[in-house]
């Protein structure tokens, strides 16, 4: 399943490695990656290959749980629903 | 990656409100008439609670995985009035309990269809239904009524009419919170998925997914961003994003369909506020250069806006149905609410954005001691309004009993805040007592 990760915050040292290190941690495959500042806030977005395994709800809990921790939102949705909305 | 559409869907869900209102099972009840109420009762409760079982569990999973919330998950079902079969006394508020009773036990949170189609004359069993109405409604929390009394192509029925003005009256004169779950219809369409007024028409299949969409923040923030825009611009503008809101119950409503194993019916594109503030219909007819919701120039606004979501979304989704258009209840729209309390919007107002967009009189609490024949007249009217121009209206009045204009009625929740607005005090007993039908307007012969 092929997921999009956004992490979206206040700019602080170490919030990708904070990030990866939990993805890599659960197995998830980071496909791509790109990270800026938009209108002055830390904004990332990945889009990952969730192992075939995986629980798409637990995964999601402890992603939500490691933004409240380092302080960012930390959202997760199926990409296909991106698609959806922007491509014909 | 496309991290500038990403951020867009994103930013419209988390601020712009952008939702699917509601996915909406269509249910087929006519396998379950037997002739007598009873067995049919529990009927109605078991095809409800085994074809329905699934859809709550569905929409969380799909809510959780692709992050659109779904605001409400609905069941609408055939007109009960047609469930009577053979029994010359059905127990029509027995059906109410039943689907009452099912909708609670599939955990959704309203079920449309104790309804009666009566445009072109009643039956005995649709005249019962409609008596029935306001203990139906008294007694049960999540069932839906709404009667249709007239159409383009049958005219309207004043008999209905008279009938349905003294049934609003008694329902809320129970308790005016149970005249929100009862509509009035002229035109009304058979496979609509928004309360209170869905049913589920004899000619639709057994069972179906229709999806209603909303999202007049993601379109009033769009605009806004446009303050010098022409016209022309304006309807791009509210076409792109009209597209990309009904894309969301296009896909959200195949998915739901697809989990489920019944097919997908339609995608209602409606705009539907509720009193979230950046959640208002009003708000964006005030964004296009209007001082407030009601001045001059209103219906024009309401007009193009209604136009524009209708072209924008047709494209996004394989079938359009149901309402399709903006929505203007007053008590549900921050900014209706505003207006209304202001003095800056008034029924006649109302009543005239009503010909140019989806429905009609919608969420308006009135005085108390309206006379039951004025609250008929203003259902005529509607009715009118939509049988000559080949479109859906209608009424959904609150008389709230010991309040006048000045007082305001809270309904809690997305149901909002009404104040109590003016009705004309003029009598129209005589011309809804006059009985009969008035008989369907030139350009419906198209045979």
């Amino acid at each position: 399943m092929q997921v999009i990760i956004t992490v979206i915050g206040t700019d602080k040292v170490g919030i990708i490695a904070a990030v990866t290190t939990k993805l890599a941690a659960l197995n998830v495959n980071i496909l791509d990656v790109s990270q800026t500042i938009m209108q002055g806030a830390f904004t990332m977005m990945l889009l990952a290959q969730l192992p075939e395994a995986a629980a798409f709800t637990s995964t999601k809990a402890e992603l939500q749980d490691l933004g409240t921790s380092i302080g960012v939102d930390v959202k997760i949705a199926r990409q296909e629903i991106f698609d959806a909305m922007h491509k014909l | 990656m496309e991290t500038q559409q990403i951020k867009e869907t994103i930013q419209m869900i988390s601020e712009e409100n952008l939702d699917i209102r509601t996915i909406t099972m269509g249910l087929s009840l006519l396998d379950c008439i037997t002739g007598d109420s009873k067995t049919t009762a529990q009927k109605i409760y078991a095809k409800i609670t085994t074809q329905a079982a699934q859809l709550v569990p569905v929409a969380d999973a799909i809510e959780n995985e692709f992050g659109i919330p779904i605001v409400n998950k609905r069941l609408s079902v055939t007109p009960v009035a047609l469930l009577a079969g053979s029994d010359p006394h059905p127990n029509f508020p027995l059906f109410a309990k039943a689907m009452d009773a099912a909708a609670k036990a599939v955990n959704v949170d309203l079920i449309g269809g104790y309804s009666a189609t009566v445009q072109a004359g009643c039956t005995p069993a649709d005249k019962a239904l409609m008596a029935s109405i306001p203990e139906a409604l008294a007694a049960t929390e999540r069932v839906c009524s709404s009667v249709n009394v007239g159409s383009t192509r049958n005219g309207l029925n004043m008999d209905a009419v008279k009938i349905m003005g003294e049934v609003v009256k008694q329902v809320a004169a129970i308790d005016p919170v149970n005249a929100m779950k009862l509509v009035v219809f002229a035109n009304a369409v058979e496979d609509n998925p928004f309360m209170a007024g869905a049913f589920w028409g004899v000619s639709e299949g057994d069972v179906a997914i229709n999806t209603g969409v909303s999202g007049p923040g993601v379109v009033q923030r769009a605009i806004a961003d446009r303050p010098d825009a022409s016209f022309e611009e304006i309807c791009e503008i509210i076409k792109q994003t009209a597209f990309k809101v009904s894309r969301m119950g296009q896909f959200v409503g195949k998915v739901a369909a697809e989990r489920l194993h019944v097919p997908f019916n339609i995608v209602d594109l409606s705009l539907a506020p509720t009193p979230a503030r950046g959640d208002s219909v009003a708000e964006i007819l005030e964004t296009l250069g209007l001082s407030h919701v009601g001045t001059p120039g209103t219906t024009a606004a309401l007009a193009l806006l209604n136009d524009a979501v209708k072209k924008g979304g047709v494209m996004a989704a394989e079938r359009v149905g149901g309402l399709s258009g903006a929505f203007i209840p007053v008590s549900e729209d921050a900014n209706m609410i505003k207006a209304a309390e202001a003095g800056q919007i008034s029924l006649e107002k109302l009543e005239a954005m009503t010909a140019v967009c989806s429905v009609g009189l919608d969420m308006v609490a009135i005085p108390g001691d309206t006379p039951a024949t004025t609250i008929a007249g203003m259902i005529a009217d509607e009715a009118a309004i939509g049988m000559i121009n080949n479109k859906t209206t209608a009424v959904r009045v609150i008389p709230v009993p010991g309040k006048t204009v000045g007082d305001s009625i809270n309904f809690g929740g997305l149901f909002g805040r009404a104040p109590i607005m003016a009705v004309n005090d003029g009598d129209a007993s005589s011309f809804v007592s006059r009985g009969g039908q008035i008989p369907a307007p030139i350009h419906s012969f198209k045979n």
